[in-house]
């Protein structure tokens, strides 16, 4: 599903992935961890196609389409999703009309036909369930005084609502207590399926006591320096990154 | 002299608007301070951002212009239409406004009606000249509006001013809205089109103690049209004045809004959205005075500058020595949606009383780059994005109104770029 080929890219002329290399096929969960300034969030905003991000070499391919020239709404269309480490707030825009607006549009892009107010209310409903969120969210502004838990829910809320073949999480677990975390996860795993992929982006292992995944990456300066299967985590939390990038260079 | 100033000077010779002995000798004292005082120049702080020089160049006569106008969308009855500054009988029905008595100032000085000659006997200071001072000596016409004490229940009114595209002369209004105590009772005025013309128009508001009006003022003005509009308002104790006002038309449109609390708890709520595009200058200046304690101002103003436009904004809050426990908020935030663009706003305070609350603040920015990529990252294609982060930014401002239906009832006649989408929270 995913390619990330020599992955080169900068910001404001630094570069900060360096030979980046990854493989996602569909259906499954890699976690990719790393120390601060390893270039993991980078990673992230260069999937989704943030402004400012220059990639300098190297190819992403997204079911064999290379995506790097793609505007963000054309990537999201396709079935790209970021959730954010740091949400936005946007006072002023309701979060239903965002929601909606947001899967309209992504749905035209497709060629398929928008949801009334109707169907789309009922897909909401259903996705607030499946993650026994309260729907008190829906009639607020986007992520405006949200708690920090609050936010994390509604990006796996949004998560839940568009359906996307690749989902990225940066840093979801960050920020939340052991009871937002568990709600968080099990969104995430309600989501799993065959046709969708998950890149799993964390700090730490206790995430992935709830999300388990199939591969774990240690990102360090740019690259990818191991991989292997859940008990790399393990042994990074016993170890430490620096023993784990020293040992790879 | 400037051009500006002798055209008008010439206007009122060929013209010698109405009124008695006494009227007339007030007219007379009002365009000589004028011409003592002059046009006014950049040197002048409240004049600073102003396009001066190439409005003074320019020269009115009176408006003769009678061709046609476009009155396919006017506001329902009640209403009263004025087409390049001259009543419209044919096109005004006011119908269903019990207990709201509706002259005219033409009227009242061919009667001598004393409200005619209390209108223009106010002096001005010569800062405020020369623009009150020229609607003094010129004002020919103009709405009285006299809303009986009692809270009933009436439709809005609307007040159509509307010009010929080919105006380009000069006219003046004069006008004067007064609510007895507890009355109730909410007006739309709605200034349209007026080709390259200059209208000049002075609204002095009473509001009685215990009373409540709703004052909206909707400026789609032609882009060519040059207008100078002040209101007054006088707000007694318990009174509550909402005023909303949205502009995004005219060549230069300056708007002096000064909000007097003068009794015990009167509060005034003053929404505001300065919408310049083009070459359009929209020049507002908004003075909350508290003058009563326990008074309490709300003032929430949005500029957005787009194109080769300005959008001016002063807001001053001044709370006078007794007025304690005055409560007073303003914010101005400001959009620049072009490099070219020029926004520029000043916040001023100034406090004689004790145990006040008080607080101003001014931003001018540009949208917020993460909002707008979180949204086009969750699909939203770009130009949708900016139109959403846009409408956030200054619906704020029209949530003084806080009544649905009013805001139903509006959206048909508020400047396209300000048709709500259901986007609002």
């Amino acid at each position: 599903m995913l390619e990330i080929i020599d992955l080169h890219a900068s910001v404001h002329g630094k570069e900060i992935l360096k030979g980046f290399n990854l493989k996602l096929e569909a259906g499954k969960v890699h976690a990719l961890m790393g120390p601060n300034g390893a270039g993991k969030s980078t990673l992230g905003y260069i999937l989704s196609g943030r402004e400012g991000y220059e990639i300098t070499r190297g190819q992403i391919l997204f079911n064999g389409q290379d995506i790097s020239v793609l505007e963000p709404e054309q990537r999201a269309a396709l079935g790209i999703f970021l959730a954010f480490q740091y949400p936005v707030e946007i006072p002023g825009v309701n979060n239903t009309y965002f929601l909606r607006t947001a899967l309209n549009a992504q749905r035209k892009a497709r060629g398929e036909a928008e949801l009334d107010s109707m169907a789309f209310l009922k897909k909401v409903r259903e996705k607030l369930s499946v993650l026994h969120l309260k729907d008190e969210l829906l009639h607020r502004a986007v992520n405006a005084g949200f708690s920090g838990g609050e936010k994390k829910r509604n990006e796996i809320f949004q998560l839940a609502l568009l359906e996307p073949k690749l989902a990225i999480l940066d840093e979801t677990d960050s920020g939340l207590d052991i009871d937002a975390l568990k709600a968080v996860a099990e969104g995430v795993n309600a989501m799993r399926s065959p046709e969708r992929a998950f890149l799993v982006i964390t700090h730490y292992q206790r995430l992935l006591d709830y999300i388990h995944p199939d591969v774990v990456h240690v990102m360090s300066d740019g690259r990818i320096v191991a991989s292997g299967g859940p008990e790399l985590a393990l042994q990074l939390e016993r170890d430490g990154y620096a023993a784990m990038a020293a040992g790879a260079a | 002299m400037a051009n500006l100033l002798q055209s008008l000077t010439d206007a009122f010779l060929s013209r010698a608007p109405g009124g008695n002995a006494r009227v007339r000798q007030w007219r007379e004292s009002a365009l000589a301070q004028a011409l003592r005082v002059g046009f006014p120049h950049n040197k002048l702080e409240r004049w600073k951002h102003a396009p001066l020089r190439a409005m003074a160049a320019k020269s009115f006569a009176p408006e003769t212009c009678t061709s046609g106008i476009d009155d396919s969308a006017l506001p329902p009855a009640p209403r009263v239409v004025f087409v390049n500054g001259r009543y419209d009988a044919a096109r005004s029905s006011i119908e269903g406004l019990a207990g709201v008595r509706i002259s005219r100032l033409a009227d009242a000085l061919h009667d001598e009606d004393e409200r005619a000659s209390t209108l223009l006997g106010r002096a001005f200071d010569d800062i405020e000249a020369p623009f009150a001072s020229l609607n003094t000596a010129l004002a020919e016409d103009g709405l009285l509006l006299d809303i009986d004490a009692g809270d009933s229940e009436r439709p809005p009114l609307h007040m159509v001013f509307i010009g010929s595209h080919e105006a380009e002369g000069s006219h003046a209004l004069r006008h004067r809205i007064e609510c007895r105590e507890g009355a109730r009772l909410t007006v739309i005025e709605h200034h349209r089109g007026g080709g390259a013309a200059l209208d000049n128009q002075f609204w002095h508001v009473h509001l009685k103690p215990g009373s409540r009006l709703v004052h909206v003022r909707l400026q789609t003005l032609d882009p060519r049209h040059i207008q100078f509009s002040r209101t007054d308002a006088a707000i007694a104790g318990d009174a509550q004045y909402v005023r909303l006002d949205v502009e995004t038309g005219g060549h230069y449109v300056r708007h002096e809004l000064n909000l007097n609390l003068q009794g015990r708890n009167a509060t005034a709520l003053s929404g505001g959205v300065l919408w310049a595009t083009g070459t359009c200058t929209l020049d507002t200046r908004l003075v909350s005075r508290h003058q009563a304690p326990g008074t309490a101002s709300t003032l929430i103003w949005r500029g957005l500058a787009d194109d080769r436009s300005r959008a001016n904004f002063f807001g001053g809050i001044r709370i006078d020595a007794g007025a304690d426990g005055s409560d007073a908020a303003l914010t101005n935030k400001n959009l620049l949606l072009s490099e070219q663009a020029q926004i520029n706003t000043q916040p001023a305070l100034e406090i004689h009383a004790d145990e006040v609350k008080a607080a101003h603040g001014a931003t001018v920015g540009q949208l917020d780059a993460g909002a707008l990529f979180y949204l086009r990252s969750r699909g939203v294609p770009e130009h949708e994005a900016m139109a959403l982060l846009t409408r956030a930014f200054y619906a704020e401002a029209l949530t003084v109104l806080d009544d649905d239906n009013l805001f139903a009832g509006l959206t048909p006649y508020l400047p396209v770029q300000l048709q709500p989408e259901g986007a609002l929270s």
